[in-house]
C-alpha cells in the first residue's frame, strides 16, 4: 500500500483517518445533497406519488392501487411499450453492428483515420437535437431528400413520416445514424487486444476469419457488453427525435409514441402526475430488468481475461 | 492448432496461397478506402444537404436533392433570425447562460467528488461509488415528476435554475466517473509529498490535482457544453414562457406554431444552431475522444 497509509499507522494515525473521514464528507457534500435531495428523494416521492390521484393543483390523495391497475388497461401505453421494445430491438443491435463493423476497417492503423473518426463521430453528437430530428422531418416527408434520392432510382417514394407504417423506421434509421460514440468505444477496445495474438494465430496459419472469431470477437465481449447496457437503456428514453417529428403528438396513429413521450404526455400535458410517476416507476423495473438480465447472460458470453 | 502434420507437406500451396494473399491485400486498401469515403458520404450527406438547403429558396428546397446552389437566398436567415417575437440571438444568450452555468457547476462539484472517491479512505467508500455508478445509468423520467414538483414549489419553473443547481450537485455523475479514472493515473508520490510537508486535502485538491487533471476538465466542459446546448428534455419541462426558450425550444416552437413553415428559415435557424456544436467539436475533439474511449460516454 502507499505510504500515506503507513503515514495513518504512525502515532496519532486515528486523527489522520478520522480527518480522512470528515474531508472525505466536505468533498461529497454537493453530491451527497444532490443524491438525497434532487435523486433518491424525488425517486422516493414518484413512488409515493404512484399510489396517488395528483394534479399539481390539490395535494395528492391516495387511491390505492388505482393507477397501477389502470396500467392494464391502458390502450395508448400498451402501444407505446410496443413502440418503445420494436426501437430498443431493432435500432441497437443495427447500431452496435456498424459501429463495430466500421470499428474493425478502421483498426490497424488506416490512413486518414482522425478524419474518418471525426466525420462519423460527429452525428453521435447532434443526433439527439432538434435541429437534427427537423432535418429528418422533413428529409423523410412526401417531398423530401429521401424520396427525391429514390427518385433517382425510379423507385415511387412515400410519406415515410405520416404512414404509421414506416415513421417508426424513421427514428430507427436516425439512432443507427448515431453510431459514431459506440464505434469510439470498440476502437478503443481494439487497440487493447495486444498484435502478438494476431502474430501468432497467423504463423499457425489462422485465417482472417478464423483471426476475427477466435481473438477479436472474444476479447472485444467486454466491450460489446458495455455498448449494449448504455445504448439500450440509452434507447428506452429517446424522446426528442420523436417528439419533433410527430410535433409532440407520438403520430401518426401513435406509431412514434415513445414510452417517454407518452409519460410527457400524462405528466405535463395533462398534469396526470400520480400515473406518470407510476409510469416512471414501470419504466424504472423494465430498464433495471433489461440490465439485470444483460448482466445474468453476459456470463454466457462474455469473455474475461482474468 | 490443428494439426501440423495435414499442414507441414504442402509448400507448394503455401506458396500459392501467400501469391493469393498478397493480390488480395493490394486490393484491400483502395477497397476500404472506396467503402469508407462512401459510408463517410452517406453520413454526411444530410448535414450537408441542410446546410445548402438552408440557402435555397423554399419552392426548390423539396425539388433538389442535389448539393448545387444556383439562386442564392441568404434571405432565410434574416428571416429567421427575426421570425419569433425575440431575435433569435435573445435564445442563444438562453442556451449559453444554461450552458455556462450548468460547466460551471460540473466542474466544481464533479471534481470534489472525484477527489473524495479516487484518493480518500471513508466509510463505506464502496457502497457510495456503487451509488454513485447506479445513478449514472437512472433514467430522468423516474425522477422528473417529483423534481418538478419541488422546482415548482421553490419558484423556479421558467428560470434557468432548476437547469442549472443540479449540476452544483453532482448530478451528472458520468464526469464523477470520468475524474475518479483520470486521477487514479496521477502518481499519489506527488499528493504524498505534499502531505508530508503538511498540506492539508484541500490544498492537495486545489494546488496539485486540479492542475493534473485538466485534460479531464477540458473533457467534461467539453461535454457539458455540447450535451446542455443540445438537451431537450428538461428544458422544455421547465422553460414554458416564450422570453425564457432556449435555442433548441424555439427552434421547436418554430417548426411547430405554422400551419405553413418556411423550411428554408428553419433549416437556417436549424444551421445556427448547430454551429457552437460544430465549433466546440473542432476545437475540443481530442478530449471527447479520449474521454468518450476511456469511460464510454453516451
Amino acid at each position: 500500500m502507499s505510504s500515506i497509509n503507513e503515514l495513518r499507522r504512525l502515532p496519532g494515525s486515528q486523527r489522520g483517518a478520522r480527518q480522512q473521514n470528515k474531508a472525505a464528507f466536505l468533498f461529497l457534500l454537493p453530491w451527497f445533497v444532490g443524491l438525497f435531495g434532487i435523486t433518491i428523494g424525488p425517486m422516493l416521492a414518484s413512488l409515493y406519488l404512484s399510489f396517488t390521484d395528483y394534479n399539481l393543483l390539490q395535494p395528492p390523495r391516495l387511491s390505492g392501487l388505482d393507477n397501477w391497475t389502470r396500467m392494464l388497461h391502458d390502450e395508448r401505453l400498451h402501444k407505446s411499450l410496443g413502440v418503445t421494445f420494436s426501437y430498443v430491438f431493432v435500432s441497437v443491435p443495427l447500431q452496435l453492428a456498424l459501429a463495430l463493423g466500421l470499428a474493425l476497417l478502421l483498426d490497424k492503423g488506416v490512413r486518414g483515420l482522425p478524419f474518418y473518426r471525426s466525420v462519423f463521430y460527429l452525428p453521435s453528437l447532434i443526433g439527439g437535437s432538434v435541429a437534427i430530428a427537423v432535418l429528418w422531418r422533413t428529409m423523410f416527408g412526401t417531398t423530401g431528400l429521401v424520396n427525391e434520392a429514390l427518385g433517382l432510382f425510379g423507385i415511387q417514394g412515400q410519406g415515410w413520416i405520416s404512414e404509421p407504417g414506416t415513421a417508426l423506421s424513421t427514428l430507427v434509421v436516425l439512432n443507427v445514424w448515431t453510431f459514431g460514440s459506440p464505434m469510439v468505444i470498440f476502437l478503443a477496445g481494439l487497440r487493447q487486444i495486444p498484435t502478438s495474438l494476431y502474430e501468432a494465430a497467423s504463423v499457425d496459419g489462422a485465417t482472417r476469419l478464423r483471426q476475427f472469431r477466435s481473438i477479436t470477437l472474444p476479447l472485444l465481449t467486454p466491450i460489446i457488453f458495455f455498448n449494449l447496457v448504455l445504448q439500450i437503456i440509452h434507447a428506452f428514453q429517446t424522446f426528442t427525435q420523436a417528439f419533433v417529428v410527430s410535433g409532440g403528438t407520438g403520430g401518426p396513429a401513435d406509431s412514434t409514441l415513445f414510452y417517454s413521450l407518452y409519460l410527457y404526455q400524462r405528466g405535463f400535458g395533462h398534469f396526470d402526475m400520480g400515473y406518470a410517476s407510476a409510469l416512471a416507476w414501470l419504466l424504472l423495473l423494465i430498464v433495471g430488468l433489461f440490465t439485470a438480465v444483460n448482466f445474468w447472460a453476459s456470463k454466457y458470453w462474455v469473455f474475461y481475461d482474468d | 492448432m490443428t494439426d501440423r502434420t495435414a499442414t507441414a507437406p504442402r509448400p507448394l500451396a503455401v506458396d500459392r496461397a501467400h501469391a493469393v494473399r498478397r493480390i488480395k491485400r493490394r486490393m484491400r486498401v483502395p477497397l476500404k478506402h472506396v467503402l469508407l469515403i462512401a459510408c463517410a458520404l452517406t453520413m454526411l450527406y444530410p448535414v450537408l444537404w441542410m446546410v445548402v438547403s438552408s440557402l435555397r429558396p423554399n419552392s426548390e428546397i423539396f425539388r433538389n436533392a442535389g448539393l448545387d446552389l444556383t439562386h442564392l437566398q441568404v434571405e432565410n436567415y434574416t428571416n429567421g433570425w427575426n421570425a419569433y417575437s425575440e431575435p433569435f440571438s435573445h435564445y442563444m444568450i438562453n442556451s449559453v447562460i444554461v450552458v455556462i452555468g450548468a460547466i460551471i457547476g460540473n466542474l466544481f462539484s464533479c471534481s470534489m467528488a472525484a477527489y473524495a472517491f479516487a484518493r480518500l479512505e471513508f466509510r463505506a467508500k464502496r457502497v457510495w461509488f456503487a451509488t454513485m455508478l447506479v445513478t449514472i445509468m437512472l433514467p430522468i423520467h423516474v425522477i422528473i415528476v417529483p423534481q418538478y414538483v419541488l422546482f415548482s414549489e421553490l419558484d423556479w419553473v421558467n428560470t434557468f435554475l432548476p437547469l442549472i443547481v443540479p449540476k452544483f450537485l453532482a448530478t451528472d455523475a458520468f464526469f464523477i466517473f470520468l475524474m475518479v479514472q483520470f486521477i487514479r493515473g496521477i502518481p499519489r508520490e506527488l499528493d504524498e509529498a505534499a502531505w508530508i510537508d503538511g498540506a492539508g486535502h484541500a490544498r492537495i485538491f486545489f494546488n496539485i490535482i486540479l492542475p493534473l487533471m485538466v485534460p479531464a476538465l477540458a473533457t467534461t466542459a467539453i461535454f457539458t457544453f455540447i450535451w446542455t446546448w443540445n438537451d431537450f428534455y428538461s428544458q422544455l419541462i421547465y422553460l414554458t414562457d416564450p422570453d425564457m426558450y432556449t435555442t433548441p425550444l424555439a427552434l421547436r416552437a418554430f417548426v411547430d406554431q405554422q400551419t405553413e413553415t418556411d423550411w428554408g428559415s428553419a433549416f437556417a435557424m436549424s444551421v445556427v444552431s448547430l454551429v457552437p456544436v460544430f465549433l466546440v467539436f473542432l476545437a475540443g475533439q481530442r478530449f471527447l475522444l479520449r474521454g468518450i474511449a476511456t469511460t464510454g460516454g453516451k
